[in-house]
C-alpha cells in the first residue's frame, strides 16, 4: 500500500512539473510539507480547506475534467489535471473533497443522474489510483440538474458533461 | 368534526416531518367515495354511429332539490351544480373528446326533470346527447350527485349512477359523472377520477428550485409537498395513492424516499449510503423498484414496500435503471446501456429473462408499460420524442415532435400519455398530453413549470 502511494506521489508530481515548471521542485522520497506549496502563504490569502485555495493552488481549468457525449472514460486530458489535483490533496492530507458528476441536458433525466455518478466516479477512480485514500473522497451526481453552461449548443453541452471537484471541510 | 381531525394529525405528523427539513405540511387525505345507485341502462344501444370527436354533449347544470348552503360552494348547492357541470364539460373538452356544450350556454333544468328530460328543450341545440344530474346536501354535510345520461334521438336513458362525496371531494364526484359517459360512449376504461404527481419548477436554469407535487387529473386541488429548499425529482403514486416515492436531495445526495401522504412522514427506500434513482411501484403494490449506483455503476433493485431485504435484479457493467411492470405484474420492461447506448429491455419480475426489445435505431429511454398492457410507452433519447411500441419491440410510432420531450406516463386507461416539454435554451419546462393517434396534444396548465409526470390509477 505505501509503495503504491509512493508510486502515485512520484507519478503526480513528475506530471505536475511537466504541466508547471514554475511549481517549486520537491524532493521525491519525503511526504510534501507545508513550506513546499507553490502557493504563497500571505496572510490575506484564501486559507487551506477553502475551495478558493484549491483553485489558486491547482489552477482553474485543472479543478474540472470533461467528457463526451455518453462518455465517462479519463482521457490523457483529464488525467493530467487529475495528476494536480492527486499533487494538491496529497500535499495537503488532512482534506476531504467532492467530486461532483454532471451530464448536459440532452439526456433523459434519470439516465443523466446515473451517468453523472458514473463520470464523478472516474475521476475518484483515478485519484485513489494515483494514491489519494477513498475514503477521503465523495461523489455526487447532479444530473442535467445543475448547468454551468446556459444554452442549448453543442459547446455549451461540452461544458456540462463534467465531474468537478470541490473542497470541503 | 372534520377540522378536528385534521388538526390531530397536524400535531402527530409535525414531530416527524420536522425530521425533514424540506416537507410542507401533512396534505389530508380524501374521504371515501361510495356508489350509491349504478349499472342501469347498460343495455340500450347508442344511436349515434360516427366520429365521437363530433358527438354533440349537452351538459347543464346539475339541479338540486334545495338550494342550501355547502362548504363546498359559498353560494350553495344550487351554484354548487352549475360548476359540477363545467368540471364535466371542460373534462370532456379539454381531452379533446365529444363538443360538449357547458351549463353558461344552456337553460337550466328543475329537479324534477333529472330523471324525465324535458326533450323537446334540448331537441335544437345540436346535441345528440343529454347529461342532467343534481347534487343533494346531507343532514351530515356530505352531498349526494346523481349523473344520467340520455340519448337524444332514442329519447332514452343510456346509464346513471350516483355518488357520496365528502364537500371537499365534491370535483371527484365531477371526474366520476365524466368517467362514466366517457365510458359509456367510447367503451374505454375511465381516466378522470385520477391524481398526478409532477416537479414544479421555478427559477433560472442554472438555479431551478423542484419541488414535489400533486393534483387532480384536470390541475385542480395543487398542492406543493415539499418546499423547495432541496431539488426533488422523478416522483411516483403508489397505486393506493397512500404514498408518494420520490428523489430528493434533502440530505445533500440524491437518495429515494418513500413519503406517507396521509402522516406527513418519510423513510429511505434502503438503508445504504449509495445514491438512488428511479422510484417504480408494482400495480398491486406490494414492491418497489429503485436503481442504485455502487461505486459508479447502477443496477436494478427490488425490495417489498413494507420494508425487507432488497434483491438485485440486474448485474451488468452498464447503466440499468427505471423499469415498469406489466400491468399482471409478471414482467419488467427497463433501460439498460450494456449495449453501448440507452436501449429498452423486458425481464420477468425476478429478474431472469433480460433480452432487449428495442431494435429500431435509435436510443430507447424511460419506458413504462401502459396500463392496457398491449403498448410500451418510451423516450426516444436520439430524437427525444415520446414513442410507442409493442411489448416485443415492434410497430414503434413516433408521438410527439418537441425540441425535447421525455418521460411518459399513461392515463390510468392506457388511452392518453403524459410527458413533459423542454424548451431549447431556456430550459423552461411544461407537462403536455398525446394521444395515441398523435393528433391530439395538448398542454396541462400548472401554476409553474413542471416536469417528471406521473400519473396514478383510477381512485379507489
Amino acid at each position: 500500500m505505501n509503495t503504491r502511494i509512493a508510486t502515485g506521489l512520484m507519478l503526480a508530481s513528475t506530471i505536475a512539473l511537466g504541466a508547471c515548471a514554475k511549481k517549486a521542485p520537491e524532493e521525491l522520497p519525503p511526504p510534501p510539507v507545508e513550506t513546499a506549496t507553490p502557493t504563497p502563504t500571505a496572510p490575506t490569502g484564501p486559507s487551506v480547506g477553502t475551495q478558493q485555495h484549491f483553485v489558486d493552488a491547482v489552477g482553474v481549468t485543472n479543478t474540472t475534467v470533461y467528457f463526451d457525449t455518453d462518455r465517462y472514460n479519463i482521457d490523457a486530458e483529464d488525467s493530467a489535471k487529475l495528476q494536480v489535483q492527486g499533487q494538491y490533496f496529497s500535499q495537503y492530507p488532512q482534506l476531504n473533497f467532492t467530486i461532483e458528476g454532471h451530464a448536459d441536458e440532452r439526456g433523459t433525466r434519470e439516465y443523466n443522474l446515473a451517468l453523472g455518478e458514473r463520470r464523478a466516479n472516474a475521476a475518484k477512480n483515478y485519484l485513489v489510483s494515483i494514491g489519494i485514500p477513498a475514503n477521503r473522497i465523495r461523489t455526487v451526481s447532479y444530473g442535467k440538474e445543475r448547468p454551468v453552461a446556459l444554452g442549448s449548443s453543442e459547446s455549451a453541452w461540452a461544458q456540462n458533461r463534467r465531474a468537478a471537484t470541490i473542497v470541503i471541510n | 368534526m372534520k377540522y378536528v381531525i385534521l388538526a390531530t394529525l397536524g400535531f402527530l405528523a409535525a414531530p416527524l416531518a420536522a425530521q425533514n427539513q424540506d416537507l410542507g405540511q401533512p396534505v389530508p387525505e380524501g374521504g371515501e367515495v361510495e356508489t350509491v345507485d349504478g349499472g342501469e341502462g347498460l343495455t340500450g344501444s347508442v344511436s349515434f354511429e360516427g366520429n365521437l370527436d363530433d358527438l354533440g354533449i349537452a351538459i347543464p347544470g346539475f339541479a338540486t332539490d334545495a338550494d342550501v348552503p355547502t362548504p363546498a360552494n359559498s353560494s350553495g348547492t344550487a351554484a354548487l351544480g352549475k360548476e359540477l357541470a363545467r368540471v364535466i364539460t371542460a373534462d370532456l373538452r379539454n381531452n379533446g373528446l365529444f363538443k360538449p356544450t357547458g351549463p353558461d350556454a344552456l337553460p337550466q333544468p328543475r329537479f324534477a326533470e333529472i330523471t324525465a328530460p324535458n326533450y323537446p328543450t334540448w331537441s335544437n341545440r345540436g346535441a345528440e346527447m343529454l347529461v342532467h344530474g343534481y347534487v343533494r346536501a346531507r343532514s351530515d354535510d356530505k352531498l349526494t350527485v346523481g349523473c344520467y345520461l340520455y340519448d337524444m334521438a332514442l329519447e332514452q336513458q343510456l346509464v346513471r349512477e350516483g355518488w357520496v362525496v365528502q364537500p371537499a371531494d365534491w370535483r371527484r364526484a365531477a371526474h366520476k359523472c365524466a368517467d362514466l359517459i366517457y365510458s359509456r360512449l367510447s367503451g374505454e376504461s375511465p381516466f378522470f377520477d385520477s391524481r398526478i404527481a409532477y416537479i414544479a419548477e421555478t427559477g433560472p436554469k442554472d438555479n431551478r428550485t423542484k419541488r414535489l407535487a400533486i393534483m387532480d387529473s384536470d390541475g385542480a386541488n395543487h398542492r406543493f409537498i415539499t418546499t423547495g429548499r432541496s431539488t426533488a425529482l422523478t416522483p411516483r403514486y403508489s397505486p393506493d395513492y397512500k404514498k408518494l416515492s420520490y428523489l430528493s436531495y434533502v440530505d445533500g445526495n440524491p437518495r429515494i424516499y418513500v413519503y406517507d401522504i396521509g402522516t406527513g412522514r418519510q423513510t429511505l427506500v434502503t438503508q445504504s449510503t449509495n445514491p438512488t434513482f428511479a422510484p417504480r411501484w408494482s400495480p398491486d403494490g406490494r414492491w418497489i423498484l429503485y436503481s442504485m449506483a455502487v461505486n459508479g455503476n447502477t443496477d436494478i433493485y427490488r425490495v417489498p414496500s413494507t420494508g425487507g431485504e432488497p434483491r438485485r435484479l440486474t448485474d451488468t457493467p452498464g447503466i440499468d435503471i427505471g423499469g415498469s411492470y406489466s400491468p399482471d405484474g409478471s414482467r419488467i420492461v427497463f433501460e439498460s446501456d450494456r449495449s453501448g447506448s440507452q436501449q429498452c429491455y423486458v425481464m420477468d419480475a425476478d429478474g431472469t429473462n433480460q433480452r432487449r426489445i428495442s431494435f429500431f435505431g435509435g436510443r430507447c429511454a424511460t419506458p413504462e408499460w401502459s396500463p392496457r398492457g398491449d403498448q410500451i410507452a418510451f423516450t426516444n433519447a436520439s430524437t427525444f420524442n415520446v414513442s410507442v411500441m409493442t411489448p416485443s419491440g415492434g410497430s414503434v410510432r413516433t408521438l410527439t415532435r418537441g425540441w425535447q420531450d421525455e418521460a411518459p406516463t399513461w392515463a390510468p386507461n392506457g388511452r392518453i400519455i403524459q410527458f413533459f416539454r423542454t424548451e431549447r435554451n431556456s430550459g423552461k419546462t411544461g407537462l403536455w398530453q398525446v394521444d395515441l393517434t398523435g393528433e391530439n396534444e395538448r398542454r396541462l396548465a400548472t401554476p409553474v413549470d413542471g416536469s417528471d409526470p406521473a400519473w396514478g390509477p383510477i381512485l379507489p
